[in-house]
């Protein structure tokens, strides 16, 4: 059964299915000629130790209000049809799906900047903050490029 | 009453969510963070070292902002969402 809702910024802790988060941005308009996903995945190096476990946590309403700020500005500023972003929090294992970003427009070109501008502005302005396990311990990253 | 959240590390380090103070008179949020640097001083110290970030109702504002009665304030550590 699909996840997917007609919510267009969404934090949570369940998982995503990236197909059919696309199916529902393309429903609504048939204007779009190009979609540009940003998909972060939870990876099992970080700074040459080995991450066993990430758990994210957020500002609950701040957080879901810079994530709102960054869709009506990206769509505002780069031309785009419509944009979805989704962030997982809780507990995530190394390969699981983490952050998504989707953005429609009629051509690819203001998809791919408005994508790319998206997931900067998050890491910038949105209080969600990741906490990586290693094998020496748990440590709260302080912020990552 | 004004109530002050921490997160992530602060959380940690304070040992609690939240605090909540009576504030009398005109309170800027620099004087609320050395209030809280009398009973945690390692995170008086990260706001003086400009290492958090404070925000009043959802908002990143200035230390020079006046703090208003029912006004929730957050400390909030460097932020790492994403990937």
């Amino acid at each position: 059964m699909s996840t997917a809702t007609e919510s267009k910024v969404r934090i949570q802790k369940e998982d995503f299915n990236v197909h059919d988060e696309i199916e529902v941005m393309k429903k609504p308009s048939r204007n779009i000629g190009g979609i540009t996903t940003f998909l972060g995945t939870g990876r099992e190096l970080n700074k040459g130790q080995n991450i066993t476990e990430l758990n994210f946590e957020h500002y609950p309403q701040m957080a879901e209000k810079k994530l709102a700020d960054i869709r009506d500005k990206a769509i505002r500023d780069f031309g785009i049809i419509d944009m979805s972003i989704i962030h997982r929090i809780g507990y995530i294992d190394i390969g699981e799906n983490i952050v998504l970003i989707i953005a429609c427009g009629e051509h690819r070109q203001e998809t791919f900047k408005a994508c790319e501008w998206a997931i900067a502005e998050l890491k910038r302005t949105t209080p969600i903050w990741k906490r990586e396990t290693t094998s020496t311990g748990e440590v709260w990253v302080q912020a990552t490029p | 009453m004004v109530t002050v959240k921490y997160f992530a590390n602060l959380r940690q380090l304070a040992g609690k969510e939240e605090d909540r103070f009576d504030l009398e008179g005109e309170v800027t949020l620099e004087a609320l963070t050395h209030m809280i640097g009398k009973t945690l001083p390692q995170i008086g110290e990260m706001v003086r070292q400009k290492k958090i970030m404070i925000s009043i109702n959802y908002d990143v504002m200035p230390l020079d902002t006046v703090v208003r009665d029912g006004d929730e304030i957050a400390l909030l550590p460097p932020f790492s969402g994403g990937m």
